[in-house]
């Protein structure tokens, strides 16, 4: 019976395993293959069998049928990078605040104003991207780097605020209390004790920032022309009559592969005890 | 000399310090009050931590827009608190390397209070992989490292078990011993510990200073009937009485001899403290247990005499049947005697 049980746990696990590997082996055979390879289809093994081809990658810099995505990619870091880190400064101090201090004004508490934070997020896109096209136009920002980051640093800061929040709920009080009476200001107590013991937060909520930012299509696309293009709309760019799956596979594994690297960076830091002891 | 001069603290209608007056010299003091008495917020204003209206004052300074880092205090917590990112040592280092002493001075001076606290070997672990006795023994060893002129202890090993919390206090006393002109601040629930670790005593209740001085005078003569109930434990009985020339009356218990008070004892009204220790078997009234608690070598039964509530101690370990009828003897000659207002008038005739 026992043996019955692993066997189907295992079964379980391995199909569930190859449902999530299978896009992924999917997008690199697929971008070493030519148009024939990938519609003609193999004889014996379906995504091992044909004649491996660079075209696909070529196309990312500017070969036949494709764009060039060195300029979109460094955009995508500049923007993604620069906006999560304001998002994250920014956020982590508005949480530290709703955290440790009572706000009132009329019916409006903290957890409103918290709720105020994340339903930026609950709203679709579509609803704030009027809005900020005539803010961006207003201030001449359209179509730029710094309209972008703007932008993104409104998107990104409820995830932060969000997540951070509940961070510093976990940090009692009385410890900040102690720090005063132990010659800490308030400034220093928040940056020598408080901001250690979150560390685990501000690196969930940095991923969670990146991954967002980087990931967006939608403000990218309607708040830019052709002047300052981000990584996921030169992507789509790549698209033409007869669609470039070797193109777009190339794409999307360099596109993921950042994020990739960071998220295993990030899960080998936490299992080494990077942040061992840094909550009670 | 720590003053405190007319504290006041209510929040919403609460009353958590009420005209509190007091003056703290070097030595220890214990603050003795029941839960919710308000020792905790005396010694967080004392620490900065919560504004009273009123005047704390420290050697002549006023310190009314002192911030709490900028006050000479350390203070220990019921909690365990440390810091959970720093190893034990960087813990007592900590308070030093912010007040601006160089790192390597800061941390001679920690490992040398480690030492003194029986921790040495712990000094590179953090505070979570230390038992809450060792925990709580860094966080005494980092305030005492300060070398704060005002050292407050808010129930430091309330949160201990009874050996660990026993050891503790005879090392915090030898620490202390040493302490030289620090002014030390106990708060503690326990007339035990205060009667036997205070150079002085103040008793709370209800946000209210209601009494200080020496200790045993303090537990021999609770000047009010407030401070009778904070100053014993297991509680004081208190009984309702009506004397007159010839006749003592208790509520609910009845008649006794007139003698066992004052004989310059006016006719009227008056209510009876009487000790656990002084209601013992064996004599005239007659009660019912209604719950038997044995601690230690002593027994404590909680007693239902009609509709008068009575506690006694026995020195020994003693099993008695719940609602089981007992038969006691009222030592009266040595109650507390107190007036209708609730102060001290006089003592039973056993007290000379």
């Amino acid at each position: 019976m026992r043996t019955l049980y692993l066997a189907l746990k295992y079964l379980a696990v391995t199909l569930w395993s190859a449902f999530v590997i299978f896009p992924f082996l999917w997008m690199l055979s697929t971008s070493f293959k030519t148009q024939n390879a990938v519609t003609g289809g193999a004889t014996w093994l379906p995504w091992l069998q044909f004649e491996p081809s660079l075209a696909g990658w070529r196309a990312l810099f500017g070969g036949a049928g494709g764009v060039n995505i060195v300029k979109p990619y460094l955009n995508s870091v500049v923007v993604t990078g620069t906006a999560s880190a304001i998002a994250l400064v920014l956020g982590t101090l508005a949480a530290y605040g709703l955290s440790r201090f009572s706000f009132r004004a009329g019916p409006i508490r903290n957890g409103d104003i918290t709720f105020f934070f994340i339903s930026q997020r609950i709203m679709p896109p579509i609803v704030l991207a009027i809005p900020f096209f005539l803010m961006l136009r207003w201030l001449g920002l359209l179509d730029s780097l710094p309209g972008l980051i703007l932008v993104y640093v409104a998107a990104l800061m409820p995830i932060a605020v969000w997540v951070m929040v509940d961070f510093f709920n976990t940090i009692p009080r009385a410890l900040d209390e102690m720090a005063w009476m132990d010659g800490c200001t308030p400034v220093t107590t928040f940056i020598r004790v408080i901001l250690p013991n979150v560390l685990p937060g501000l690196v969930v909520a940095g991923m969670f920032c990146l991954i967002f930012g980087w990931n967006d299509f939608f403000f990218a696309f309607t708040l830019t022309f052709t002047k300052t293009q981000l990584l996921p709309v030169s992507i789509v760019a790549l698209n033409s009559s007869v669609t470039p799956w070797w193109s777009l596979s190339a794409a999307a594994i360099v596109s993921v592969a950042p994020l990739a690297v960071l998220a295993f960076v990030v899960e080998r830091f936490l299992a080494s005890g990077g942040l061992k002891g840094a909550v009670r | 000399m720590l003053r405190l001069s007319n504290l006041d603290l209510a929040e919403d209608g609460v009353p958590h310090l009420a005209d509190i007056s007091l003056d703290f010299r070097p030595g220890l003091t214990t603050l003795l009050g029941r839960t919710g008495a308000g020792k905790t917020t005396l010694l967080r204003a004392i620490a900065g931590l919560a504004h009273p209206f009123g005047q704390i004052s420290f050697n002549g300074q006023d310190w009314a827009q002192l911030p709490p880092w900028h006050r000479p205090v350390a203070m220990v917590t019921q909690q365990f608190i440390n810091y959970p990112h720093l190893n034990v040592l960087d813990n007592l280092a900590f308070p030093l390397i912010r007040r601006g002493e160089a790192r390597a001075a800061a941390l001679a001076a920690a490992e040398t209070m480690l030492g003194r606290v029986g921790l040495a070997q712990m000094a590179s672990r953090r505070p979570s992989e230390l038992s809450g006795g060792q925990q709580q023994r860094v966080a005494l060893a980092r305030a005492l490292v300060k070398g704060a002129p005002i050292l407050l202890l808010d129930e430091p090993f309330v949160n201990l078990d009874y050996n660990l919390r026993e050891g503790m206090r005879e090392e915090l006393m030898a620490l202390l011993q040493s302490g030289g002109e620090t002014t030390v601040i106990y708060a503690s629930t326990d007339p035990r510990e205060a009667l036997r670790m205070g150079d002085q005593t103040v008793l709370m209740s209800e946000g209210r200073a209601l009494q200080s001085g020496a200790p045993r005078a303090v537990f021999a003569a609770p000047a009010a009937l407030a401070a009778a109930r904070v100053v014993n434990d297991p509680p004081i009985n208190i009984l309702s009485a009506r004397l007159d020339a010839t006749s003592l009356d208790i509520d609910h218990l009845g008649p006794f001899p007139r003698d066992a008070l004052p004989e310059d004892l006016p006719p009227g009204g008056y209510s009876l403290a009487l000790r656990a220790e002084d209601i013992r078997q064996n004599g005239t009234v007659s009660a019912r247990v209604a719950l038997t608690e044995v601690s230690g070598s002593e027994t404590v039964t909680h007693l239902q005499a009609g509709a008068q509530p009575l506690v006694m101690l026995e020195r020994r370990v003693q099993s008695h049947p719940l609602g089981a009828e007992i038969r006691l003897a009222l030592d009266l000659r040595r109650a507390l005697i107190y007036g209708a207002d609730g102060a001290l008038i006089a003592k039973g005739a056993a007290h000379g």
